[in-house]
């Protein structure tokens, strides 16, 4: 599916196609950080490079969101519907994400790639976000 | 006890829950530090330093225009869930440095119901991490708790246990909030808010106001002959590596917390050990983060939770009791108070006016801890 809607934040997607995320890693220490960010949090310097990270990895923990969350969060015009969230370990960091998935087939170290996620702003404006799924089934 | 050391020489606290919408969180305030004082045998005039805590209802230093304008220093802070233990540790080395003798600790809050809600932009993040859905505090303590359990293989079940213990001892408590106990089942099968976390094992946003009054030793041996005394009170931030709320990244391998270094450097400078301790309050925003904290302040190892729960050793009745006032779970939280309701409970235990939930056998080390975002903690022992 193609869609004309931009990326949700520069800082979060490398590229629309195919869906990379943007992180930074220090040129000194080795830290990888998710989105990019300027300033090492581990040894403080500002030598961080921004790098497009892996797109796909394990998971790390989980939960489901049964709740609508507060602004700035909006719920698509067909109501609000439950979903869930996890963090995806992608060997270098591990990331925060929406997962497109059956929560009950969920398990820490379920195999999981990045894909794209519609989301809404102010307005009801349509965005790209990010969500990790389920690896099986699907050409990387 | 030392010269140089700090007595806790009066406590007070209004009940915790839903007071009358009138019934400001600086009001709340006012009457804690009034119960405090009446506690201490002390009036206003004697108090010549304060520090205040509250997180969203309003400045604390505003209560001088209500309790005296006495011009005496009075320090806010504003440290999330570890405020008012913040709070206490800024007050005591105010008395350890010599800058004052006899110090009024305050906190209160006042939070509308529902969840507590937050700003991606408070937290460093931009627009993006809220629009998608990630601006939860409850889906952190699910997350957490989740990686948790599965890690040093615990059941879901401990979740129940540590809930049901809470309401139970809510129930034993007149200020309690909670005072309806439920069965571990009912816990298990309430409603999902994120699981495995279910309703009850959820402490929500609350009211109310706790007080204390610190003094050096000198001047404590003047009001009571069995003072009870402030060992050690330390508070810590993060360090690279700890898993905290709103975190849209971790290092591989995070196992870092500042509750271990905040109950590490509490214990050595008190000089004592986990195992000395005969009652502790742990912060329980949910009924996993008892469970992480039990380990991480070093009252048991990592994985031993199931065999103390199974033996009832948490409970006021077991060797080790936990939150014996019902935590947060039972009593909710004004976030700016609930460090302070900890030390109220401890060293109620310690002088033995627990009433229906004292602890047998005379308990002489009591520990309190907090913790909150973005990832600080602070920890007491208190000693008797």
């Amino acid at each position: 599916m193609s869609s004309p809607a931009p990326p949700i934040d520069a800082n979060v997607i490398a590229s629309l196609d195919p869906i990379r995320l943007a992180g930074a890693r220090c040129a000194e220490c080795g830290t990888t950080t998710f989105p990019a960010q300027a300033d090492c949090p581990r040894c403080a310097r500002r030598t961080m490079n921004r790098i497009e990270l892996p797109a796909e990895g394990v998971l790390w923990t989980w939960t489901t969101q049964t709740f609508q969350p507060k602004a700035p969060y909006a719920a698509p015009s067909t109501g609000f519907e439950p979903f869930p969230v996890g963090y995806v370990d992608l060997g270098d960091v591990i990331v925060e994400a929406r997962l497109e998935a059956d929560p009950e087939a969920l398990r820490v170290g379920t195999r999981m790639r990045l894909v794209p996620l519609t989301l809404l702003v102010d307005g009801g404006q349509p965005v790209i976000g990010y969500a990790f799924a389920p690896a099986t089934g699907g050409s990387a | 006890m030392n010269h140089g050391a700090v007595a806790i020489a009066g406590i007070g606290m209004t009940p915790f829950g839903r007071h009358s919408p009138d019934y400001s969180g600086r009001d709340m305030g006012v009457d804690a530090a009034r119960a405090a004082l009446a506690d201490a045998g002390l009036s206003w005039q004697d108090i010549d330093y304060a520090v205040g805590g509250s997180n969203v209802s309003g400045k604390p230093d505003t209560t001088v225009s209500s309790l005296g304008l006495t011009g005496i220093p009075f320090v806010n802070v504003r440290n999330g869930c570890a405020t008012g233990t913040v709070a206490l540790t800024t007050a005591a080395q105010a008395i350890r440095s010599g800058e004052a003798e006899t110090v009024l600790v305050l906190g209160f809050d006042k939070h509308p119901r529902g969840a507590f809600g937050a700003r991606p932009a408070d937290y460093g993040h931009g627009d993006w991490y809220g629009q998608s859905g990630l601006m939860v505090t409850t889906q952190f303590f699910a997350m957490k708790a989740r990686r948790y359990l599965d890690a040093h293989g615990l059941p879901d079940e401990v979740l129940g246990e540590v809930a049901a213990k809470a309401f139970r001892c809510g129930a034993a408590n007149p200020d309690a909030w909670r005072r309806t106990e439920f069965t571990p089942d009912e816990i298990m099968a309430a409603r999902v808010i994120n699981p495995p976390l279910t309703q009850y094992m959820l402490c929500s946003p609350a009211e109310g106001a706790a007080a204390v009054v610190l003094t050096s030793a000198d001047r404590a041996a003047d009001l009571t002959d069995r003072p009870v005394t402030l060992a050690a009170a330390t508070m810590r931030t993060r360090r690279f590596g700890s898993f905290e709320v709103f975190a849209s990244w971790l290092p591989p391998g995070a196992d870092a917390s500042p509750t271990v270094d905040a109950a590490r450097a509490t214990f050595a400078k008190a000089g004592v050990t986990p195992r000395d301790v005969d009652v502790a309050q742990l912060q329980d925003t949910d009924a996993g983060a008892e469970i992480i904290h039990m380990a991480e302040t070093g009252l048991c190892e990592h994985g031993q939770q199931r065999e103390l729960l199974d033996a009832g050793a948490t409970s006021p009745e077991g060797t080790l009791p936990i939150n014996t006032d019902g935590g947060c779970l039972a009593n909710g939280e004004p976030v700016g108070a609930s460090g302070l309701r900890q030390v109220h409970e401890v060293v109620r235990q310690l002088r033995g006016t627990a009433g229906t939930r004292q602890i047998a056998g005379e308990p002489r080390v009591g520990f309190t801890h907090v913790y909150g975002a973005p990832g600080i903690a602070a920890c007491t022992i208190i000693t008797r």
